[in-house]
């Protein structure tokens, strides 16, 4: 045998392993990509061989190729045979890989499941910890659920390794399944108090990472923290509930005062900088702020180590939100800060800058930042730098803009950069000019021209939408201005520019682009047509701008409410046939208007016929589906466009002549601007009319209606970007700015209320007997089988012992019930303390009973297992493993959990459990140690209370059931001292507990039995009264059999043992008789599982 | 280097990224990484790929190696730094005087031992002592499993590991032990 192993392995050492593919990666710098194609070959042939090690091997190599970049997925269910090897070597290979490649999207992720628990109740610690690494990489919603009670059990693990991995992990288990979060705080909040300091730094990093999204329900925690706050020397967990307070003191501002003292001690006690820092950082930031501390930073920045700037940047930023006076004091060192050599620094300084303008100092902070966006070399720093510019002087409604026409200029110069956020910055540009109307008068014919570039088709349809909007803008000023100026050809000119380059946008594929264009354009039509005729139109086309219109609130389409009867998704019209109509009509105009390019005048057109083509063309865009209506203000704009005369033309002086395509400009406006500020000071101090100066008056081409006083400066045009145009009726809602897509929301979860039976975590339950709904199985039933040995196990015994039970370890399913059997002993004890041990059979398991559990019932049930089929196709290495599990085919273990349950009035310690091993089964022991010796309870009972505990048991066969005496050991202390215990008991398996529950489809259990590899055997019991449906219930709850098929009163079911027998039943009902035939590969299995079901028909 | 900056990503990221992305994510780190000065700041802001402003890159450069954190807001940047010089640390005793090659070489282990420490994108563990304990015992676990199969493999690797000298030659940067500045511990 060892031979056999070590020649394979020899055989296999030659096989590349992840050194050899590392060493040939860098061997073939040329042809990588080749090499690595012939390796992936090579790996997939390995992953078709049988041993596990090989496998394990390749898909080592496929973690490694899958850093590079390599898409590795198509072996994920190789990865599952690995993870599932019964080898920690191998397994955690299997699960770096798996948390490495499996995501929500992977498919297979389901069958891990299984896995996944068994390992996580392993005895061997690492495996657990190896499985909970790999899970919290790759937890599901799914996985959450299912895993969700394991992970809270394995919290309370005696092995602090396990206990803080496992404490950790459920951070992700909320986010997945925030359910979950409810019934598990109790036992996460007793984790901040742990011995280990592992384990407490884990439940304070969830806690916080909780806190930090709703800190609102961790308020009450507060007082705990404080404790752990002046208790802790551990740094990092110092760090995190600085960092927490600093999250729920603004939400309770009587913890602040509470606070000042213990962080003081910290910041004169600590030498770790990062503790220090947090400190201070919190300090300023939440509860009191003092010019000392903004010098304390300033100390910070000023410091050589360029982290300290960073961080003493960042946190005046913070102060900037609350105290932005104090900071502007600081502006030379933040403009220095602005020269740094490096990029992050020179970011955060960016962002105060932002607090810091003003009036007065707004052109010279944005030259400097001009200057920046020339040197820049990263575009993400230019971008940045561009994003900043804008924000900086819009902010407020550009209320520190004294001088639009500088501002334009500074707009101009921006677009003029290549970058690749153009798009983005450009609609910002054209945003600002929607806004005031006033700016876009300064605009030139070249302006036009560049915004009807072809080019301009490249950008993305949104920005588009806004660029086609401002060219008629634009186009409207120009027009005015030449009309005033009598420049008859030159309007026109301008009219037929936009005719001839409109019909590109009108292409677009972006409909809002397409509908603006092709509207603008019939528009521009009529107005070359009214222009031939020479009928001044300027006027009334800058009064399509004249009103303000404010953005649409993103929300506002959300709110209209539904009128009643109204179908939103019914047709308005039939779907029209005679769409190329309205193409024509246009067209008609089209060709009129160039025949008549003559020029005599048609006075007749007027104001009347105006209103009765846009009625028509209205009518038009209702009997168009594919129109899609704009909202209802622009149209009403239309109708209600006031006269002419009052359209409030704001005039603007224009100082300086603008030329969009010259050299940058933004320089003499500066100059212009401080020289106009000399001035008015000049003139202030002169104390001559403080209103009224007419500066610039020469320079002003029409009269200037428009003065500036230095300190209220207003813009010239007033636009109040906040607000936003909602429905007149708009549903009021607070919801709107919560994301419903946020994972965070989900965690809003009030932790204080008490738990309700409903929000218990969900365990696992036997699925067969609840898709049967036997109201049978609720009566519980009391076992036969272990009376027996009890009665003789009595006669000298003052405890005694209950019921043996056995739950396999892979599959099984156990809960606690209400009606659970508890055997309470009557006999009469000579001492004081008896003490039961239950153990819970499943067999007597009601999984009905659990949607009502009873009040008394413990939170916690005890769970492990799970009824589905091991999934995983298990490797058929034939060696069999010493401490192994789930190495179905060879060995198998089972686990027993025994409830302790102290009875007495004294308390117990030092429990041993010990059983004698029988050749075919033996207690798993931890290494070392002989068969005599027993296994330790890892818990002490004080008097009434009631504990589990979980032992592993290896068997070799199955075929039979099982009996194995044992004793449990302790010590009883009570008040006159202690005195050494022994119980006995017995352990009773039966075959029917070896039986996993496993589906089966109807035509592969056909296959099944005529493979003909079957033994058979049947038997009948009579005098049955119950229904067949109970009968069956029975039978699958009873013995853990799955119903393949029913007919009638004929049911074939299925089940399979942890060894791999195929058990088919098939169950025949007469009047008060069944018979059950049954096949199965081993003939003894099948007969002594046949009598154990005679055996509980025969109580039925 | 590539090597640690993908692993360093990949595991404090909660989100998985497609092997594209991942490793658009990893050049472009590198490339923002590689080109800043000595002395500069050890935190830099790299905007939407790394999952926008509450995220920041956190690192640490020794050698010629980049130990490349991604960050939340949640985390303290010194504290993170720290973090970095402890993994640095622990690598240096799991692989006795840690060169660039061990981590070339035995991309497996410096996962393990980063598992110790980060757990699904949470710090687990900033204790040197307990990670290298664990670490240990689980190589223990490892060799008692291989038990007699594993002796002629370990053999064939000490064998096939004998012309280990030749591979400097293939790297440019050769093999420079990481020194291990003495900065004041965290614990």
């Amino acid at each position: 045998m060892a031979l056999k192993m070590v020649k394979g392995s020899i055989d296999r050492m030659f096989d590349k392993n992840l050194q050899d593919l590392v060493r040939g990666i860098r061997n073939h710098k040329e042809d990588e990509a080749k090499y690595i194609s012939q390796c992936i070959d090579e790996i997939k042939q390995e992953l078709k061989q049988d041993n596990i090690a090989v496998k394990a091997n390749a898909v080592c190599k496929l973690t490694y190729l899958q850093m590079l970049g390599y898409d590795i997925s198509w072996a994920a269910f190789n990865i599952i045979e690995v993870m599932s090897a019964s080898k920690f070597t191998f397994k955690r290979i299997g699960y770096l890989a798996a948390s490495q490649c499996f995501h929500e999207g992977t498919d297979v992720i389901m069958l891990t499941t299984n896995q996944i628990r068994k390992d996580l109740s392993s005895p061997n610690q690492y495996d657990t910890g190896v499985a909970l690494t790999g899970l919290s990489c790759f937890v599901t919603p799914d996985l959450a659920r299912d895993l969700a009670n394991d992970i809270m059990t394995l919290m309370s693990h005696t092995k602090p390794y396990i206990r803080k991995k496992a404490v950790l992990i459920m951070y992700k288990v909320f986010l997945k399944y925030p359910e979950s979060l409810r019934p598990a705080f109790p036992r996460l909040k007793e984790k901040l108090e742990d011995p280990d300091p592992g384990v407490q730094s884990a439940a304070v990093n969830v806690i916080c990472e909780l806190a930090r999204r709703n800190p609102k329900n961790y308020l009450s925690l507060a007082p705990l923290f404080f404790k752990l706050m002046t208790s802790s020397t551990n740094n990092w967990v110092l760090i995190k509930i600085i960092k927490l307070f600093g999250a729920l003191t603004p939400l309770e501002p009587r913890l602040g005062k509470k606070l000042i003292e213990p962080l003081t001690n910290l910041i004169h006690s600590t030498s770790a900088m990062s503790l220090l820092y947090e400190c201070v950082n919190t300090v300023i930031c939440v509860f009191f702020f003092s010019q000392l501390c903004v010098q304390k930073l300033r100390i910070l920045i000023e410091d050589s180590d360029q982290n300290l700037k960073y961080l003493g940047l960042l946190a005046m930023s913070k102060i900037l939100k609350t105290h932005p006076k104090s900071v502007q004091s600081h502006k030379d060192l933040i403009l220095q800060c602005l020269d740094d050599k490096d990029e992050s620094i020179r970011l955060r300084a960016l962002d105060l800058l932002y607090g810091m303008v003003s009036k007065k100092n707004l052109m010279e902070i944005v030259k400097k930042l001009m200057i920046h966006v020339d040197k820049a070399e990263g575009t993400t720093y230019r971008d940045e730098l561009l994003t900043k510019i804008i924000d900086i002087c819009s902010q407020s409604n550009y209320q520190y803009i004294t001088n639009f026409e500088w501002y334009i200029s500074i707009l101009v110069e921006l677009t003029r950069l290549e970058g690749t956020r153009h798009g983005c910055e450009r609609i910002i540009l054209s945003k600002s000019m929607c806004r005031s109307a006033v700016i876009d008068v300064l605009f030139s014919n070249q302006t036009l021209e560049a915004m009807l570039r072809p080019k301009v088709t490249t950008l993305p349809g949104h920005i588009q939408a806004v660029y086609v909007q401002n060219m008629v803008k634009l186009y409207a000023s120009i027009l005015q201005q030449k009309e005033q100026a009598g420049e008859k050809e030159a309007a026109q000119e301008i009219t037929q520019l936009m005719i001839e380059r409109l019909p590109q946008f009108v292409q677009s594929a972006d409909l809002e682009v397409q509908e603006r264009a092709s509207c603008i354009l019939q528009l521009i039509k009529y107005i070359q047509k009214l222009q031939a005729k020479e009928v001044p139109v300027a006027e009334e086309v800058i009064a399509l701008f004249a009103g303000e219109l404010n953005p649409v609130a993103p929300k506002a389409q959300k709110k209209v409410p539904v009128p009643e009867g109204l179908d939103l998704d019914a047709w308005i019209n039939e779907p029209p046939s005679d769409s190329e109509s309205e193409d024509e009509k246009p067209k008609t105009i089209f060709h009129e208007e160039e025949q008549r390019h003559s020029r005599h005048r048609q006075p007749e057109i007027d104001e009347e016929e105006l209103a009765r083509r846009r009625e028509a063309r209205k009518q038009e865009q209702a009997n168009n589906p594919f129109y899609i209506k704009s909202s209802p203000s622009p149209q009403k704009r239309y109708q209600d466009t006031p006269g002419v005369e009052h359209i409030p033309v704001v005039q603007i002086d224009l100082s300086v002549p603008l030329k969009v395509p010259g050299m940058p400009m933004s320089d003499q406006y500066v100059k212009l601007e401080e020289e106009r500020r000399h001035k008015q000071k000049l003139e202030k101090d002169k104390k001559k009319k403080k209103q009224k100066k007419e500066k610039r008056g020469k320079h002003h081409r029409h009269n200037s209606l428009h003065t500036e006083s230095e300190e209220d400066i207003a813009p010239a045009h007033h636009v109040d970007i906040i607000t936003e145009e909602m429905p007149e009726n708009a549903l009021p809602s607070d919801e709107d700015d919560k994301d419903p897509n946020d994972p965070y929301k989900a965690l809003d979860i009030d932790l204080d209320k008490p738990l309700a039976d409903s929000e218990k975590l969900p365990v696992q339950r036997h699925r067969n007997v609840e898709t049967l709904k036997s109201p049978d199985s609720e009566v519980p039933l009391v076992e036969k089988k272990s009376k027996k040995p009890k009665k003789k196990e009595k006669k000298h015994k003052d405890k005694e012992r209950d019921k043996g039970k056995k739950k396999e370890k892979e599959k099984k399913v156990v809960e606690e019930e209400e009606d659970e059997v508890k055997k309470k002993s009557s006999k009469h004890k000579k001492k004081k303390h008896k003490k039961e041990k239950e153990e819970k059979s499943k067999d007597k398991k009601k999984s009905k009973k659990k949607s009502h559990p009873s009040e008394e019932e413990p939170p916690e049930s005890v769970q492990n297992g799970t009824l589905e089929d091991e999934p995983l196709p298990v490797s058929s290495c034939s060696k069999p493993l010493r401490f192994s599990q789930g190495n179905l085919q060879h060995d198998s273990q089972v686990t027993v959990s025994v409830i302790f349950e102290n009875k007495s009035t004294s308390f117990l310690k030092s429990m041993e459990l010990n059983v004698l091993d029988s050749l075919n089964t033996k207690m798993l022991r931890p290494e070392g140690s002989s068969v005599h010796d027993g296994i330790p309870v890892p818990f002490q009972l004080p008097p009434g209370i009631s504990n589990e505990a979980q032992f592993v048991f290896t068997l070799q066969s199955i075929v039979m059931a099982q009996k194995l005496k044992g004793t449990l050991s302790f010590i009883v202390k009570d008040d006159e001292g202690s005195t050494h215990e022994k119980l006995d008991f017995k352990l009773h398996f039966s075959c029917a507990s070896y039986l996993i529950t496993t589906p089966c489809y109807s035509d592969a259990f056909a296959k099944l039995l005529e493979s003909g590899d079957l033994h058979m055997s049947s038997i009948k019991v009579d005098g049955i009264s119950i229904s067949f449906q109970h009968l069956l219930a029975k039978i699958c709850f009873h013995h853990h059999f799955s119903v393949v098929e029913r007919v009638d009163s004929c049911a074939s079911m299925y089940s399979r043992s942890i060894q791999g027998h195929h058990v088919c039943l098939l169950v025949k009902k007469g009047e008060n008789s069944v018979s059950i035939d049954g096949k199965c590969n081993d003939s003894t299995l099948l007969s002594n599982l046949l009598d154990e079901m005679k055996e509980t028909l025969s109580k039925c | 280097m590539h090597l640690q900056l993908s692993r360093e990503i990949n595991s404090v990221r909660s989100v998985k990224e497609s092997e594209d992305t991942q490793q658009q994510i990893i050049r472009e780190t590198f490339h923002l990484v590689s080109k800043r000065d000595e002395n500069v700041c050890n935190f830099l802001e790299g905007g939407l790929l790394i999952g926008g402003s509450d995220n920041k890159l956190i690192y640490r450069h020794y050698a010629t190696l980049y130990f490349v954190f991604c960050v939340d807001s949640s985390e303290s940047e010194l504290g993170i730094l720290d973090l970095i010089q402890v993994f640095v640390e622990t690598l240096d005793k799991c692989f006795e005087n840690v060169c660039e090659l061990d981590l070339i070489f035995h991309v497996d282990k410096v996962h393990n031992i980063l598992a110790e420490m980060v757990m699904g994108g949470m710090v687990l563990e900033t204790n040197m002592n307990e990670i290298v304990t664990q670490i240990d015992a689980q190589n223990k676990l490892e060799k008692s499993e291989a038990g007699l199969a594993g002796a002629p493999a370990r053999a064939v690797s000490a064998v096939k590991n004998m012309n280990l000298p030749e591979i400097p030659r293939n790297i440019n940067i050769g093999d420079i032990s990481i020194k291990v500045p003495n900065l004041p511990t965290f614990k």
